[in-house]
């Protein structure tokens, strides 16, 4: 099953590089895959908002946000579960926009 | 909290044309969470909304998110982003339910569940920008994500992190008589990340500084300010989470 990606814009803080986000959000924009971007992942995890459980309930999930222990207990106070070996979390606020969509995307040629 | 999601939008890949990035781009800073398909969608549920290239045919962000708005209020849907989600988020793998939050907290922002399990129950509570909690927690369990500095933004947590004996806040001193003593106690203070982040004279201060904010707003009623527990209503409030804990270790 292909894993998912989810993109978080954080964009209620600037805790997370707006470069980083921008490319990130582009990279994937302009390749030719499908992908669920959210405002902010807290925003949605505080509402309780029933589309955290619908995306980790589709098999491997690869997400673009933040700190994987955050992301992780984000979801978890939601009520949802993703499993560490079910998800894969890039953590915008450290890593390079080249390196977050590489693992977002592998085996991309862009 | 509610359940209830916001009006998503699914847009087509290559429907925007040139602008697809400024769309989406738009959408997430307006508070619209957007699914992008490679292919035409299927259909929409009710909190959706398809775009495709007829919807979008100069693909104008701001005109895109102005029809958005009049679609969200028609359908009485709720909007995103009507206050900064600052809120306290616990690792369960660290916490101890100690409930120190709990006594800490002056604004309920914590709860204990049926199976007297520390929750944050109330969210929209907590004061944007105060990690006070955090900062007493002796086990490093509690992060704000959108706070800037670790580990309380959830960076990995360091063995410097650790010091649970030192940071075992005694609250009925911290509340009662003997804050200063407290307060002047700075002799074992480490040059570290954890003196700067984890550090119980800076909870306390943000503590304070959160009662003196409120006192000074002109929006907050006499009567919230009055209701606000007391010292001695807070230490009973400790004494009966930490009742609470006991109990649910199983202790007598």
């Amino acid at each position: 099953m292909a894993a998912r990606i989810l993109y978080c814009h954080c964009a209620y803080a600037r805790v997370v590089p707006v470069e980083t986000k921008g490319a990130v959000l582009e990279g994937l924009v302009r390749r030719d895959v499908e992908f669920q971007a959210v405002p902010d992942l807290c925003e949605m995890a505080a509402r309780g908002d029933a589309r955290l459980a619908e995306l980790a309930a589709h098999g491997p999930l690869r997400i673009a946000a933040c700190y994987p222990r955050a992301v992780k207990w984000l979801f978890a106070s939601a009520g949802v579960d993703i499993g560490d070996a079910e998800a894969s979390v890039c953590n915008m606020r450290t890593e390079p926009a080249d390196q977050v969509l590489a693992r977002l995307v592998p085996g991309d040629p862009q | 909290m509610t359940g209830l999601s916001v009006l998503r939008v699914v847009i087509a890949h290559g429907s925007a044309g040139d602008r697809e990035y400024e769309v989406v781009r738009a959408l997430l800073e307006t508070g619209y969470p957007v699914a992008r398909v490679p292919a035409a969608p299927g259909p929409a549920a009710d909190d959706e909304i398809v775009l495709g290239s007829e919807q979008l045919p100069d693909a104008e962000p701001t005109a895109v998110v102005a029809a958005l708005e009049r679609l969200r209020r028609d359908r009485e849907l709720p909007v995103g982003g009507a206050w900064k989600p600052w809120f306290p988020v616990i690792d369960y793998a660290r916490c101890t339910n100690c409930m120190q939050c709990l006594s800490f907290c002056l604004f309920e922002v914590y709860g204990v569940s049926a199976d007297r399990k520390i929750q944050v129950q109330n969210q929209s509570n907590c004061k944007t920008e105060c990690p006070a909690c955090s900062r007493v927690c002796p086990e490093v369990a509690i992060m704000f994500p959108k706070y800037r500095h670790g580990p309380i933004n959830g960076e990995p947590v360091q063995e410097d992190d650790i010091r649970r004996e030192a940071m075992k806040v005694d609250i009925s001193a911290l509340l009662g008589g003997d804050v200063y003593a407290v307060l002047r106690d700075r002799s074992a203070r480490a040059k570290s990340r954890f003196s700067k982040e984890r550090d119980d004279e800076r909870a306390l201060k943000e503590r304070q500084n959160c009662l003196v904010a409120l006192r000074q707003s002109l929006d907050v009623p006499p009567e919230v300010i009055a209701a606000l527990p007391t010292p001695d209503e807070i230490r009973a409030k400790a004494e009966a989470a930490a009742a609470r804990a006991a109990a649910a270790r199983g202790e007598s």
